[in-house]
């Protein structure tokens, strides 16, 4: 492998990643896991002034859960989530399928997020969540709720002097469930269709709380706000997942490429959206 | 889980490890203890690197080439292009196909990735920088790429630098008899056809292609490490193209790190690398980066076939029709022998037995990379075993006869071997209903077909393939078979040492093949030398007998037959060795086991080793010293390995998604030398048949960009979607080759894409689907579902 020369900077505290980061401007990029941001190098897609690695910084692979949030620091890597018991739901249910063993032994939840790649898996789970990505600067910590952060196509809504010091996700009190189900070409693929499902039931098993997200079939993961809308409030029953599905499929605007047709892709929306919903509702017992 | 009868007689203990021995490799621990010796691990004194610049556009002409800026890049030492090429009389080479190709270009470019320039630097990464910096203006002009475009009237001349080449047609080539076809189909109740395209694919070798050339300027001596799946032969052409005197030029092919095919083809990167270091007098290395490798070197298939059987309504196959059109890329580089244009397309016919076929093909150039006969495909009989398999099972459907029925209806008996095809090749030996019947008790047939009804029945879509092959393996006979005029024989050379150990030299060339431990068995099966006792040496042109390397499934056809022959002329003499220190007639030694013992008197023994010692200690007067020997053998025909493959998938109406439940795989190559290197050569096969039906292929967009440069866009299976493979096996030995081995590192390649495109086809068959072409996406399968159901 032969990139572009770069400048590096080992980063030893949050700080002085930020600084480091501030000084070099648009050109400068954080390495994480490196499982997005080297692959670009490596044929010269991404030709970037300087890296700064913040994999030498001491505390940031927290991965807690505190005042009803799973913390999920900007070290954690994906291996660490799929070994973690602290997971729940979709978040649990998605975190094997992303990519291979090598990859989520390096690559970061956070780095992913960061990416705001379209076929990203996790910026899926984060919206059907609704969870929070905190962001430092030199100004000091900002939240961004996920639906802000991800603003397109490898756009986040970070400031050039900021960086994500980890991510916050909400675990339910009361009955939840969740699923990740993902159409993959072959193991280590990105998804050619991936839908994130979250749902919380109340008394007598209504749907009080409901996430639904797509991946890979918009310009970036995609949050279907009016399948949710159309969820809570309902009893869970084949026919409202299947008018999930519907709405899942019109919401999503995939495009023909070689993983197949943009009908298609919708096809496997509706019915991945119907089929995750129905899983989520019955792991919430 | 493998499943396999142990059906070879075997005739040496397994201390001697003789045929039929599931013997550990032994090239294995140095590839896992990571000692092996691989291309890029050779490090010479002042060596240079080589990184190539290439085209960015599918056909364009060149209206300039500016080196300026690369050339002033500290460490850059040359940066070549065609133009000082053609000084040297090098711009072009000759193909393997009796085509010419560029080296680097000069007038055009004629595919994406195609070479201009070359930078030679200290270090690489100088190397990679430089070629950035080369300035080529390109006046870019319409791609091709399908051969319908090419050969469609006003289609842009690609070739219009070759003398008399009006039209992008590369070939037209025919086989079988036109008449007697035509009289089979009039005689026909129905003629069934089927149209399919298989799609370019690439072998992918875990080690891209390289080379590192020596050129010594006093000597002038050439030491070429490269590689190789045919150093000798490449020798030879290396010399034809350079001038450079034969003896001064040593090819070393080192490990290979896989081959597939990949590694026949000269590629302009060694020769720029030679030329290079003849000009600079330093070594340089050349190493192509995985994009390179994908979107340059030696493609695979890209065949569009239609076929039709001319049948009676009650299933019997009177005549074949084939028409094929070949997409041979920019130059026509494929690797095979010199009377063949389309491989050994011809074998078309198959497993069964009709009187009349007649077979067309053509081939056009088009604006994708050339060298189209790579990846394990026996020269085009994936193709052609495709074709017929999905064939038949089509005529199956229409004539409604189960599929299996179809076969054992049609199948080429037992007692018709040696069996003349209508396409001219002589089966050797087979009993194909024997086969089958295993394979289809093994899967548990009927039970399946039930199982089919009822899940139709509830709405799920369940499908059982069979496809029944037959290749035609270990070119070849010289009166037919030679590349660029080199006779397809091959050579073994085999020295035993005074302690009784050996060296076996060889003209193949293994790529994984395990051949450092199959031909040492061979050896040890002849000579009763222990097979840990027999090292294997290939590779080095200086240093082994001449041959045409290894691909085709060729090496134990040929090789392996050398190596019986020479191993059986030291056992004569290690009679007459032995006759003399037991005071008996050679004619009265039996040689077991490496046991020499006069007839009828065992007691009256020594062994190999103590004929070995006495062969460079004690002669009797008048005989030679020394226990060595060379055999180059041609042989007498092809070996036609076969097999039943049937495999079960459940496909899911909603997604398209399908999924191999089961795949019984029964191969018969005759005699195993090694059943456990066979065996891993079957598993390997039946991978790349399922990736070539699922995922793999190489695509292109309009403007001729390659789809598929690099691991994310080109898929190859890994252990995870990979099915698991059931084993079986039957033999019935080769009669003319001397272990009654036939090829088949190939077998599984060749014969299993048509069992799983068959069995999706088949759990779509009630719904009239009758074809998806490969690879069998899910999205390709939902809409023949919807199609179908209208
Ligand atoms: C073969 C392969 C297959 C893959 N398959 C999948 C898949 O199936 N699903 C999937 O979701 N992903 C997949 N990925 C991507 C993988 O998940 C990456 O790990 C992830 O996208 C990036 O995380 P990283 O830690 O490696 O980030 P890096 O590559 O280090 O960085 C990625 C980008 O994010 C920025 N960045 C990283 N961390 C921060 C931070 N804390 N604050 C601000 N910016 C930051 C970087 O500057 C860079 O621009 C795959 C990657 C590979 C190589």
């Amino acid at each position: 492998m032969f990139p572009s020369r770069f400048d590096y900077v080992a980063a030893t505290s949050v700080d002085e990643a930020i600084a480091a980061k501030g000084d070099g401007g648009d050109e400068t990029r954080i390495l994480a896991g490196g499982q997005s941001l080297l692959p670009m190098m490596k044929i010269r897609l991404a030709n970037p002034s300087k890296l700064v690695d913040i994999n030498g910084i001491p505390g940031l692979d927290v991965l807690e859960r505190v005042n009803g949030h799973l913390r999920v620091g900007a070290l954690v890597r994906h291996a660490d989530m799929v070994a973690s018991d602290l997971t729940f739901g979709a978040v649990e249910s998605a975190a094997p399928w992303i990519s291979d063993p090598l990859v989520r032994n390096r690559g970061t939840v956070c780095g992913s997020v960061s990416h705001c790649d379209p076929e990203g898996d996790w910026n899926s789970v984060l919206l059907a969540t609704g969870a929070d990505v905190v962001a430092r600067g030199p100004s000091g910590e900002r939240v961004i709720p996920i639906g802000d952060f991800v603003v397109d196509l490898f756009t986040n809504a970070l400031n050039e002097d900021e960086m994500v010091t980890e991510i916050r996700i909400p675990v339910p009190s009361g009955r939840s469930g969740g699923a990740y189900l993902k159409l993959e070409r072959k193991v280590g693929d990105y998804a050619t269709v991936a839908v994130a499902a979250h749902l919380e039931l109340g008394g007598g098993g209504v749907i009080t709380k409901a996430g639904l997200a797509l991946t890979s079939v918009a310009p970036h993961n995609l949050k279907v706000t009016d399948a949710e809308a159309a969820l809570v409030g309902e009893m869970p029953s084949e026919a409202l997942f299947a008018e999930a599905g519907e709405l899942a499929a019109a919401a999503s605007s995939p495009r023909d490429d070689v993983r197949g047709t943009a009908e298609w892709k919708r096809q496997v929306v509706r019915t991945f959206a119907r089929r995750a919903l129905a899983t989520a509702a019955a792991s919430a017992g | 889980m493998t499943k396999v009868d142990d059906t070879t007689h075997m005739t040496t203990p397994p201390e001697i490890g003789g045929i039929g021995h599931r013997v550990r490799r032994h090239e294995d621990a140095r590839f896992i203890e990571g000692q092996g010796n691989y291309l890029d691990d050779i490090v010479l004194p002042g060596m240079l690197h080589m990184a190539i610049v290439r085209s960015p556009v599918a056909h364009a002409r060149i209206t300039g080439i500016d080196t300026t800026a690369a050339s002033e890049v500290e460490g850059v030492v040359a940066v070549v292009t065609g133009e000082l090429m053609d000084q040297h009389g090098l711009a072009w080479m000759p193909t393997l196909s009796g085509d010419t190709q560029a080296v680097l270009a000069t007038d055009k470019v004629r595919y994406q990735g195609q070479e201009v320039a070359a930078v030679i630097a200290t270090d690489p990464a100088i190397a990679v920088d430089a070629a950035e910096l080369v300035e080529v203006d390109y006046d870019i002009l319409p791609a091709i790429t399908t051969p319908q475009q090419a050969l469609a009237p006003g289609a842009v001349l690609i070739r219009d630098e070759k003398e008399g080449q009006t039209d992008n047609r590369v070939y037209d080539w025919e086989a079988g008899d036109k008449a007697a076809t035509d009289a089979a189909f009039a005689a026909a109740d129905r003629v069934v056809s089927l149209s399919t395209f298989y799609p370019r694919s690439h072998p992918a070798p875990l080690e891209t292609c390289g080379a590192i050339a020596d050129v010594n300027s006093v000597t002038g001596q050439a030491t070429i490490y490269m590689t190789s799946q045919a150093p000798h032969a490449h020798r030879t052409l290396f010399a034809m193209v350079t001038g450079l005197p034969e003896q001064n030029i040593r090819i070393i092919s080192p490990d290979l790190g896989g081959g597939f095919g990949n590694k026949v083809p000269i590629y302009p990167g060694y020769v720029v690398a030679t030329a290079a270091s003849l000009l600079i007098g330093r070594p340089v290395k050349w190493i192509e980066t995985r994009s390179e490798n994908l979107i340059s070197t030696g493609f695979a298939r890209d065949y569009y076939m239609t076929g039709e059987l001319a049948v009676t309504n009650e299933g019997k196959i009177l005549g074949l029709r084939v028409q094929m059109l070949s997409d041979q890329g920019a130059f026509y580089a494929d690797a095979q022998p010199t009377k063949f244009k389309a491989g050994l397309f011809h074998v078309v016919t198959g497993s069964y037995d009709y009187p009349a076929a007649h077979v067309v093909c053509s081939g056009a150039y088009t604006n994708k990379a050339p060298g189209g006969v790579a990846y394990r495909c026996s020269f085009r009989i994936t193709e052609a075993s495709f074709l017929i398999e999905r064939l038949v099972q089509t005529a199956a459907y229409e004539l409604g006869i189960d599929p299996a029925e179809m076969r054992f209806k049609n199948f080429i008996q037992p007692e018709q071997f040696p069996y003349h095809t209508p396409t001219g090749f002589v089966y050797d030996s087979g009993d194909y209903p024997t086969a089958l019947r295993k394979a289809l008790d093994e899967v548990g047939y009927d039970q399946l077909r039930a199982e089919q009804v009822a899940a139709r029945a509830e709405g799920r879509l369940m499908g059982i393939g069979i496809a029944h092959f037959t290749e035609a393996v270990g070119a070849g006979p010289s009166h037919t078979y030679d590349i660029a005029g080199l006779k397809m024989f091959d050579s073994a050379e085999l020295r035993v040492h005074p302690t009784g150990k050996a060296i076996l030299k060889l003209g193949v060339m293994s790529q994984g093949q395990g051949h450092e431990t199959t031909f040492a068995q061979i050896v040890a099966e002849e000579l009763g030398i222990p097979v840990t006792d027999v090292k294997v040496m290939e590779g080095d042109t200086d240093n082994t007998p001449y041959g045409l390397g290894t691909y085709a499934s060729r090496s134990t056809p040929v090789a392996g037959a050398a190596t019986a022959m020479v191993s059986r002329q030291l056992a004569e003499k290690a009679k007459r060795i032995a006759a003399h220190l037991l005071e008996a007639a050679p004619e009265d030694i039996e040689l077991k086991a490496g046991e020499l013992f006069v007839k009828g008197t065992p007691a009256r023994s020594v062994t190999i080793q103590d004929v070995s010692l006495a062969a460079y200690t004690n002669m009797p007067d008048g005989m030679e010293h020394g226990l060595e020997g060379v055999h180059y053998y041609d042989p007498p025909n092809l070996t036609y390995p076969y097999g039943s493959y049937i495999v079960v998938v459940e496909v899911d109406p909603e997604t398209g998604v399908w999924k191999v439940e089961r795949m019984v795989a029964l191969d018969d190559c005759g005699v195993r030398i090694n059943p456990m290197i066979v065996e891993g050569q079957i598993h390997g096969g039946l991978t790349e048949g399922f990736a070539m039906s699922s995922m793999q292929w190489i695509t292109f967009d309009d403007d001729g960009n390659c789809i598929g440069s690099n691991f994310m866009d080109y898929l190859i299976p890994t252990a995870w979607e990979t099915p698991r493979f059931e084993l079986l096996e039957t033999c019935v030995p080769s009669p003319h080759h001397p272990i009654g081995a036939k090829g088949v590192g190939e077998s599984a390649t060749v014969g299993s894409p048509a069992a799983y495109v068959n069995a999706v086809i088949d759990a779509l068959a009630h719904l009239g689907v009758r074809n998806i072409d490969m690879p069998l996406l899910p999205d390709r399968v939902w809409s023949a579902i919807q199609s179908a159901q209208g």
